[in-house]
């Protein structure tokens, strides 16, 4: 797991209700010698304003902004999908972004964004899905799972929404079921 | 892994390339420039819709032509709200609609405007700020069928309550529900707010203009093509504009190019509003 995750050139985060402290202590950990792209996926109302970035690259010690369209894809920066678009990959170093139909009633939608992150990306993501209450997630991160990325999901158990992270075990998306202190450890190798 | 069905089966770069040759080819539509992500999913969804393989997807775009105004339609993403991103409603309002006030007619053109909620949102915009009278909005779209509904002006009571919020955060007087016409589960925007409206079919990608224009709006269309399309229906929207016309692209969307940005003024730069300059 340690290898995969150090080999890895993409972190892909994705969270709903119940996952904000978790991402905002992730945001907190990284620093330049991560040497990996973030993209952190998190559900959130339309209308409310970037709240949510400005917190994050108050705290972040690396690049933070959200995505917009076209927008490149650089090493080192942490990248938050806006609310009311699907942020998609659109080649290795270029997102897209799409106003298209709601996914799981999401958007963004974890599975829109993990589903063409394992298209493009295909074995070179580690994908962690946290804490929600919806079934968003598991889809894409099957894909990602079949194409060889590291894919992770925080312990029901611990996770205060258990039911993202249940849906994606029982689809067998899973490689590694972690505890919340384990993801961390990892996060800091 | 499992072997899965055809649903698990993605399009190749090169099938999607044959669809976008086949589709130039036979209907005239041009979506090389579409950017790839987006246009892949919709493929997929289309042929996941409608239980098509590749090969029966290719075969109903050569022999249906039925099929192709609908193929159009979902392969164009028409979700749409109105007062979407009421901030830049908002920013019209105090910015912008006070320069057009000072204009003889204001001709407004909402391009991509899929079933009118922008529109009519304008229109409102339009009512509350006195400009209505001396207003003509045009709304033009690829796709015949979504102008059809937006000339028809009704929607479904449930989904203008959505806009609700929206509306509010826009901070426009009364409620959105104000300029509909309730009948049972269906709104119909009031007669006044449809008078000087026109709906009309405008390929962004092969026509050219058509009016000139004070205002054109163009939101969420951007994120759909490629960067060389981008700049080309820049030009398009800069011939379009009178001098010191404004341009109002998708919140998410800003003109990148250094050419184009040299001949916009950045008005709002949060709610991409552009200004014309030079000439």
């Amino acid at each position: 797991m340690i290898k995969r995750w150090q080999e890895s050139k993409v972190l892909l985060l994705g969270g709903s209700a119940g996952s904000f402290k978790l991402l905002f202590r992730a945001v907190k950990y990284f620093t330049p010698s991560l040497n990996k792209t973030v993209i952190i996926i998190i559900h959130r109302k339309k209308n409310f304003l970037s709240e949510i970035e400005k917190l994050f690259a108050d705290h972040s010690r690396m690049y933070l902004r959200e995505v917009g369209d076209k927008d490149s894809i650089d090493n080192n920066t942490i990248y938050i999908a806006p609310a009311n678009y699907h942020t998609l990959i659109e080649n290795e170093g270029q997102f897209s972004l799409d106003v298209s139909e709601a996914v799981w009633y999401s958007k963004p939608s974890i599975d829109v964004t993990f589903e063409s992150a394992a298209e493009v990306f295909k074995n070179n993501c580690t994908a962690i899905l946290l804490s929600g209450a919806n079934q968003d997630g598991a889809n894409g991160l099957l894909k990602l799972r079949k194409q060889g990325s590291l894919t992770i999901v925080q312990n029901p158990a611990e996770a205060e929404m258990a039911d993202m992270p249940a849906a994606a075990i029982n689809l067998k998306a899973a490689d590694y079921i972690l505890n919340t202190e384990e993801i961390f450890q990892l996060l800091q190798i | 892994m499992t072997g899965d069905s055809t649903e698990e089966r993605g399009l190749t770069s090169a099938e999607i390339t044959d669809l976008i040759n086949l589709v130039k080819r036979i209907h005239g539509f041009d979506f090389s420039g579409y950017s790839k992500a987006s246009l892949k999913r919709r493929l997929t969804r289309i042929m996941q819709l409608k239980r098509l393989e590749f090969y029966d997807l290719k075969h109903m775009l050569i022999n249906d032509n039925a099929f192709f105004q609908h193929f159009l339609e979902e392969v164009t993403v028409n979700v749409t709200e109105m007062f979407r991103d009421p901030l830049f409603y908002k920013a019209l309002n105090s910015q912008v609609l006070p320069y057009l006030s000072t204009y003889q007619h204001v001709k407004i053109w909402s391009a991509g405007c899929s079933t009118g909620e922008e529109v009519y949102s304008l229109a409102i915009l339009l009512k509350e700020s006195g400009l209505q009278s001396k207003s003509f909005i045009y709304g033009t779209d690829i796709n015949t069928e979504v102008l059809k509904e937006a000339k028809r002006g009704i929607f479904s009571l449930r989904k203008i309550k959505s806009y609700a919020e929206n509306y509010q955060y826009s901070s426009l007087p009364g409620t959105i529900t104000d300029h509909f016409t309730i009948l049972y589960d269906a709104a119909t925007i009031h007669t006044e707010l449809r008078q000087n409206t026109l709906f009309s079919v405008h390929n962004l990608i092969s026509d050219n203009v058509f009016n000139e224009f004070q205002l054109i709006s163009c939101r969420n269309v951007f994120i759909y093509f490629e960067s060389h399309l981008q700049e080309k229906i820049l030009d398009l929207f800069y011939r379009s504009l009178c001098p010191l016309g404004f341009l109002c692209l998708g919140s998410k969307e800003a003109i990148r190019s250094d050419s184009f940005k040299k001949r916009f003024k950045t008005i709002n730069a949060k709610e991409n509003i552009y200004q014309k300059i030079g000439t």
